[in-house]
């Protein structure tokens, strides 16, 4: 289906997140949406999918100017939205959530249904129990379910809000290979994202969008200087490495095990001095959560010993581990880390060691300007943590941190962030480290930015893990087996 | 005590346990869509004495339990404009109309107080009721009470397997992924949370009108059922089955104290009175122990087979609140 935006227009207050935005997508094409944080690219895919309304401005779909009044309405007209974090329910079944939405008779027929749910998936070589629980599926299975959900429902134009973030690389693989598929079946699929190298090997046409214009467009062979230039409206050099300068030892495990219930980790011994860089890799759920959560003392161990700073805390709680100096910023930013409906500066006053009941109101709002710009966060004293680009609400938390910290924990830092905001963010993570002698434990999917900012990865396979792997003499081929459960023997040995 | 008289107390088990049932099942309905309707205490007193009045006015049964659907329907209506249009706290809201109900209830229940009304008969189906054991106790009874037994069924069909009770549990579950599947996720929230009030306000008058006819006032033994429906609701983890499983425990524990008091002479009527409350307290415990922090440890060092076992009971077990009750929704 060919899909075309003539003239789009959206205001949020001050902010022109779209400005005359044209852009002709042909049917069978996979459309690459590049932009740096705050672009306004969300805000495009939404106003074609129904979410929110352009101020002014036509779309048409195969030449036929459509009203798209809702997200059920985009689906009708075929148009369907895969959202970052997977609009679905997780504590239902996976089949309820396929058949939810689709209109029919009072009593929905689940068997039929299934049939069609595992036909659809053997196309695209997906292997979801339709009878398993949402909440046990990983984020990639979810995606996968949303995809032939959508497909299901008739889509014919497909949009993906930045996919890969929260994926795994083999799911990654398979997501690009199921796209290609639909593509060449005559698909549209517009991919929005912030990593250049995906939009490289996918897509067949590029748009890259700036401060809510559309900047320009390009048709492979790719420049890739060129798209970054156009991206942030200046060229970007990419930083090179940080050197160690490993200080005092600041965690130190001794033989610590750890069990949930899907896992168990065995016997982890590992020294963490100060201004490290640990990078934990793995496929999502492979343990590197709960170990994460273990070094701040939001899951106890069920065995050895844990130090920071030469104080045993075995078995303390968080709020101990918070007294010595351990920061944890969860992956969930919305949910577990700022507070939805709470401006930037009740956060930074909520953050800081208050003496006294009483907020000084001035005061606070001083101390908020003053963050936002050390933070570069574009927003305002009084702007509410949700009304914040993904890349902001970011900087925000990283804003939040107290000073001094002895260990900072970061569960994926940088997802969803922009190359320039990437960046910054680990700058002034590493000035930490440089400063205060903060050492740092992170996880993240992109393998790129493990290899990039550690000093040393921690490999995680179903609860197995490595020894620690120098990062300068990893590559990013080896992490890749070794996520995967392959290639073991040969760094034990 | 005889068979003859365990069969006759179990059978007054279920009809005691109608109106409560009516209270579960609508609340269960309303807060599956994300409404807490904490109201119910009030709502039962006040459309008790309503629909008394009502039927001792028209003489007429029928539309005094009609009024009290109506009145449950109104109030639950409050809760909705407050909770969903205005997005005041679905708590304080609830809370303040349980109080407001209660004294409203027993002001214009005065003139009416004591006095004797119309009063539903047992039906005994015809055929059914005369088979052994199971005749007495569950085709002997009258109208209101297997009205309470189907009530279970329906809102367990429709919430499960129906096209829109899969919807209303995503109303409740996941307001913008509803949406995006087509739901009018506010309209939806009010239908289903008056729709809850009515079967709430229905609890009223199966008091008045049939379990504990007439109006008396404050000691008409009325107030704190609508607290324990609420807890009921919440053990029976939003599940109509494991609700009316709930709703049977507690007659039947209510009933016990009352059959082991002469039985027991050792031990003070009150203990015995008040045990059903700690009781529930314990089940809802026992119910929810999967959640515990300590369980999932020890289950963590099991054997693989019996771990998995172990924890799909577990699971079955566990109830989990649709995970957005009483946060408002809105499309962006
Ligand atoms: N609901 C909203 N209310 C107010 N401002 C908004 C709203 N949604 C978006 N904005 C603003 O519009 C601009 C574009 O935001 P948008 O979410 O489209 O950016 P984006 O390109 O998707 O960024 P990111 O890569 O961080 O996801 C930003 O300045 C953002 O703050
Ligand atoms: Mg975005």
């Amino acid at each position: 289906m060919q899909v075309e935006l003539r003239h789009i227009h959206k205001h949020f207050g001050a902010v022109h997140a779209s400005n005359d935005i044209n852009l002709t997508i042909p049917a069978g094409s996979i459309q690459g949406i590049l932009g740096e944080n705050g672009a306004g690219k969300s805000t495009l895919m939404k106003a074609l999918s129904g979410f929110i309304f352009a101020d002014s401005g036509e779309i048409l779909l195969d030449g036929k100017p459509v009203h798209i009044a809702s997200p059920a309405d985009a689906i009708n007209h075929g148009v369907g939205m895969l959202h970052q974090d997977p609009l679905d329910f997780p504590p239902m079944k996976v089949i309820d959530n396929f058949i939810l939405g689709r209109n029919g008779g009072l009593f929905p027929d689940r068997r039929t249904a299934a049939k069609e749910f595992k036909e659809l998936a053997v196309q695209f070589d997906f292997s979801i129990d339709p009878d398993a629980y949402v909440d046990m599926l990983t984020v990639g299975e979810r995606q996968q379910l949303e995809i032939l959900r959508l497909l299901w429902l008739g889509a014919r134009a497909l949009i993906l809000d930045e996919p890969t973030t929260g994926i795994s690389l083999p799911q990654k693989e398979k997501l690009f290979a199921t796209l290609k598929k639909l593509a060449a079946q005559g698909m549209t699929i517009i991919f929005v994202s912030h990593k250049l190298e995906d939009v490289e090997f996918l897509c067949n046409r590029v748009a890259v969008l700036r401060q809510g214009q559309l900047v320009g467009e390009m048709l492979p062979p790719f420049n890739v200087d060129k798209l970054v230039e156009m991206m942030f409206g200046k060229v970007v050099s990419f930083g090179g490495r940080y050197p160690l300068t490993p200080g005092a030892s600041t965690l130190h495990l001794e033989h610590i095990s750890l069990e949930d219930v899907r896992l168990q980790i065995r016997d982890v011994t590992l020294d963490v001095r100060a201004g490290e860089v640990i990078g934990l890799a793995g496929m999502e759920g492979s343990g590197q959560a709960t170990f994460l959560q273990a070094c701040a003392g939001l899951v106890r161990p069920v065995a050895g010993k844990l130090s920071i700073k030469g104080a045993d805390v075995t078995g303390q709680t968080h709020h101990v581990f918070k007294h010595k100096g351990v920061a944890y910023l969860p992956a969930a930013r919305l949910e577990q880390g700022l507070v939805p409906g709470l401006s930037l500066t009740e956060h930074f006053v909520l953050a800081e060691e208050t003496h006294g009941i009483f907020i000084n109101r001035d005061q606070a709002i001083r101390l908020a300007q003053d963050r936002i710009k050390t933070f570069n966060i574009k927003g305002t004293p009084v702007s509410t943590v949700e009304s914040l680009s993904g890349g902001n609400q970011q900087r925000a938390l990283l804003a939040l941190l107290r000073t001094p910290l002895s260990l900072i924990l970061l569960e994926h830092p940088t997802r969803g962030l922009d190359i320039e905001s990437t960046m910054y963010i680990w700058s002034k993570l590493k000035e930490r480290c440089a400063q205060d002698g903060a050492a740092i434990i992170f996880i993240s999917a992109d393998l790129d930015e493990v290899l990039q900012y550690s000093d040393r990865v921690l490999v995680f396979f179903t609860g197995k893990v490595s020894s620690p792997l120098d990062a300068e003499k990893v590559t990013v081929e080896q992490l890749g087996q070794l996520i995967g459960g392959k290639g073991w023997e040969a760094i034990h040995a | 005590m005889t068979p003859e008289t365990i069969l006759i107390g179990l059978a007054g088990v279920l009809a005691a346990a109608a109106p409560v049932m009516f209270a579960v099942m609508g609340e269960t309905i309303s807060e599956r869509a994300g409404i807490i309707n904490l109201s119910m205490n009030g709502t039962i007193l006040l459309s008790a004495m309503g629909s008394f009045a009502v039927a001792l006015a028209t003489d007429s049964l029928a539309l005094g339990f009609l009024a009290g659907a109506a009145i449950g329907a109104l109030v639950s209506l409050i809760v909705a404009f407050a909770s969903i249009t205005l997005k005041i706290s679905q708590v304080a809201t609830g809370f303040i109309l349980a109080l407001l109900c209660r004294d409203l209830s027993y002001f214009l229940g005065n003139p009416i107080m004591g006095q004797t009304g119309p009063r539903l008969q047992s039906a005994p189906i015809p055929g059914l009721s005369d088979i052994p054991v199971l005749g007495k106790l569950f085709f002997s009874q009258d109208v209101m009470t297997y009205a309470s037994f189907t009530i279970i069924l329906l809102a367990w069909v429709y919430i499960y397997k129906t096209r829109p009770g899969l919807m209303l549990q995503g109303i409740g579950e996941r307001p913008a992924a509803a949406f995006v599947r087509g739901a009018s996720v506010n309209r939806l929230r009010y239908l289903y949370t008056i729709i809850g009030g009515a079967l709430i306000g229905l609890a009223g008058p199966i008091y008045s009108l049939s379990v504990k006819a007439g109006w008396k006032g404050t000691i008409s033994g009325l107030d704190g059922i609508g607290w324990i429906a609420l807890s009921i609701t919440i053990f029976g983890g939003w599940n109509p089955l494991r609700a009316a499983f709930g709703a049977y425990l507690f007659a039947i524990l209510q009933w016990l104290g009352l059959v082991l008091q002469p039985v027991l002479p050792g031990i003070p009527s009150n203990v015995l009175q008040v045990a059903p409350f700690p009781l529930m307290i314990l089940t809802l415990l026992l119910v929810n122990i999967g959640n515990a922090e300590w369980v999932e440890r020890t289950l963590a060092g099991m054997p693989e087979n019996t771990r998995r076992a172990v924890a799909k009971i577990l699971r079955a077990m566990r109830a989990t609140p649709p995970a957005s009750l009483g946060v408002p929704f809105e499309s962006d």
